[in-house]
């Protein structure tokens, strides 16, 4: 069970208050209209699923309902790193 | 290979079974084979056994990481059916069926596979109808599965709540008669030992650590403690940690690995002879041949490679569980572990040719590929054999999510197991 501090609520609360929304820092594509089916295709389907340092969406779903993004380890699942939207990581995953 | 008999089991008895045959040698590695398979889970076996038994090539090593079986081949919940929505998973999972219904004999290896009956429970309208819309289906595919409704249900399942008042009222299943369990540990064994008698090279504790491409074109692999071991074709079958392979061979999947939870109980008496599953509450149970109630949780939502999962999501799973059937309230669980899923987009499984010249990937098989073991590692074994994909396997590309052909089963696939 993980315990995740809100960046808005300034608590730490249990996981069952949240929700992963997958990989953060996914840029939408500038141009949809000239975008490739390979290019679609890696936007829609494509996400990294690294062994190791992950940056990840959270929502705070029974809570404040916002959003904000975690750096995890995904084979310990401890927590590195808490940041709101908008903001980048201090500490890097690769790749 | 000894083969196993009624007969042997009364000869060997007479030595106190001190005398049994080794199942599987265990052998080093040589420098070179004509095809090495990463990964001794379920599907990694199977396709050795097919190589060697159907296509004649056996000089092919699998290496594990581990120990054999040590994956989800052995941390499934043991569910087998074939009753999915599109035509191109009809033919792949009542492959596989088929391949199940002959496997005890085929093997000489019992996996008690059990034609038990699986059953889909439908609370909501939407639900009745999403699973008559399968049944339908189904038939114009010649795979098997019925609707029965709340009183015929209540009479087949005594112990499921089908009652107006339950906290998610039955309304009807959709049963697929021949689906239901088989012996997880038997498969993996079975398919082990069969495949280590025509020859194939079972190597455990010999993790890949990298693969070995000259010119976009696949020479061999390099393993943590036997340096590298040429191949003319290498097949990846490593479930959970395909995107790590991937990643050595230069190029992304589709897949994220995500822990799947199962639990089982104390052994009681019996009173549950088919398996059920609902996708609406999010929970499976079936009984064991010893007692133990065998339940199936979902996935936890994040990326996580520790198998194990977040205590929450067991505890959603055990109040569905209680509402089905309000006996087991007092049932006490003895143990519960998680494995490691590669789920995909579309919940369907890529079995496929890559980017990279005479490399293969079998992954994707998330939180249902128990099932689909004999049929995977039959026609992977195939791709393999001529360097392409069986036909039955080609729309389950790792190219359609470029084209756009996705095979959607998310429908079907409802609960994860
Ligand atoms: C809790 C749970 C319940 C499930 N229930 C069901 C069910 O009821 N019905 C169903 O159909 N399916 C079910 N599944 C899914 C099913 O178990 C899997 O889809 C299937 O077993 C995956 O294929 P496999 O057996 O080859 O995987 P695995 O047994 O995981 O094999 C992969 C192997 O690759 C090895 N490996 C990884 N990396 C390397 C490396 N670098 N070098 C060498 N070896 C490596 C691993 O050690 C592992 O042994 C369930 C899964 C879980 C976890
Ligand atoms: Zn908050």
């Amino acid at each position: 069970m993980l315990h995740i501090y809100c960046p808005h609520c300034g608590e730490y609360r249990e996981e069952e208050e949240f929700h992963c929304k997958g990989q953060a820092h996914i840029p939408r594509p500038l141009d949809p209209d000239n975008c490739s089916d390979e290019e679609w295709g890696n936007y829609m389907y494509f996400r990294h699923n690294p062994k190791g340092l992950h940056h990840e969406i959270w929502y705070h779903s029974t809570g404040c309902q916002k959003f904000f993004n975690i750096t995890r380890d995904t084979v310990t699942y401890e927590i590195k790193e808490v940041y709101k939207m908008g903001e980048q990581p201090s500490v890097a995953a690769k790749g | 290979m000894q083969r196993y008999s009624g007969f042997g089991l009364l000869k060997h008895s007479l030595s106190h079974h001190e005398n049994w045959q080794r199942v599987w040698r265990n052998p080093t590695p040589k420098k070179k084979y004509d095809v090495i398979i990463v990964g001794g889970g379920g599907h990694g076996l199977s396709t050795a056994y097919y190589l060697a038994k159907e296509h004649g090539i056996t000089n092919v090593a699998v290496l594990e990481r581990g120990h054999l079986g040590g994956g989800n081949i052995c941390r499934n919940t043991t569910i087998v059916r074939s009753n999915y929505l599109w035509d191109e998973s009809a033919a792949l999972y009542e492959h596989s069926m088929k391949l199940w219904e002959g496997l005890s004999q085929d093997l000489n290896y019992n996996q008690m596979f059990s034609q038990r009956g699986c059953y889909h429970t439908c609370h909501t309208l939407q639900d009745l109808r999403t699973n008559e819309r399968l049944v339908y289906a189904n038939h114009l595919q010649g795979v098997d599965n019925e609707m029965v409704y709340a009183d015929q249900l209540q009479k087949e399942i005594p112990a499921l709540d089908c009652s107006k008042d339950a906290r998610y009222p039955v309304l009807g299943a959709s049963v697929q008669r021949r689906a239901g369990n088989a012996r997880h540990d038997a498969v993996a064994w079975g398919y082990a030992r069969a495949a280590d008698s025509l020859g194939v090279d079972l190597i455990q504790n010999c993790e890949v650590i990298d693969l070995e491409i000259n010119d976009g074109k696949i020479t061999g692999v390099k393993t943590k403690d036997y340096g590298v071991i040429k191949a003319d074709r290498v097949g990846c079958v490593v479930a959970g940690h395909s995107g790590v392979l991937a990643k050595m061979a230069g190029f992304e999947l589709p897949l994220e690995s995500h822990p799947l939870q199962a639990l089982v109980s104390e052994p009681i008496k019996p009173f549950l002879d088919t398996v059920l599953m609902s996708n609406h509450v999010h929970g499976y149970m079936s009984q064991s041949d010893k007692g133990d109630l065998v339940i199936g949780a979902g996935i936890d939502g994040w990326v996580g490679y520790g198998q194990r999962g977040s205590y929450g999501i067991i505890e959603h799973t055990i109040q569905a569980i209680v509402e089905l059937f309000p006996l087991t309230s007092r049932v006490r669980m003895n143990r519960q572990w998680g494995g490691i899923v590669d789920t995909c987009p579309d919940a369907s499984p890529i079995i496929s040719d890559t980017p990279v010249k005479n490399l293969f990937f079998n992954c994707g098989w998330g939180t249902g590929g128990f099932k689909g073991t004999p049929g995977s590692g039959n026609l992977f074994a195939h791709t393999l054999a001529h360097g392409k994909p069986h036909p039955v396997a080609e729309p389950f590309s790792m190219f359609r999510f470029h084209s756009g052909k996705l095979i959607d089963e998310h429908g079907a696939a409802g609960v994860a197991h």
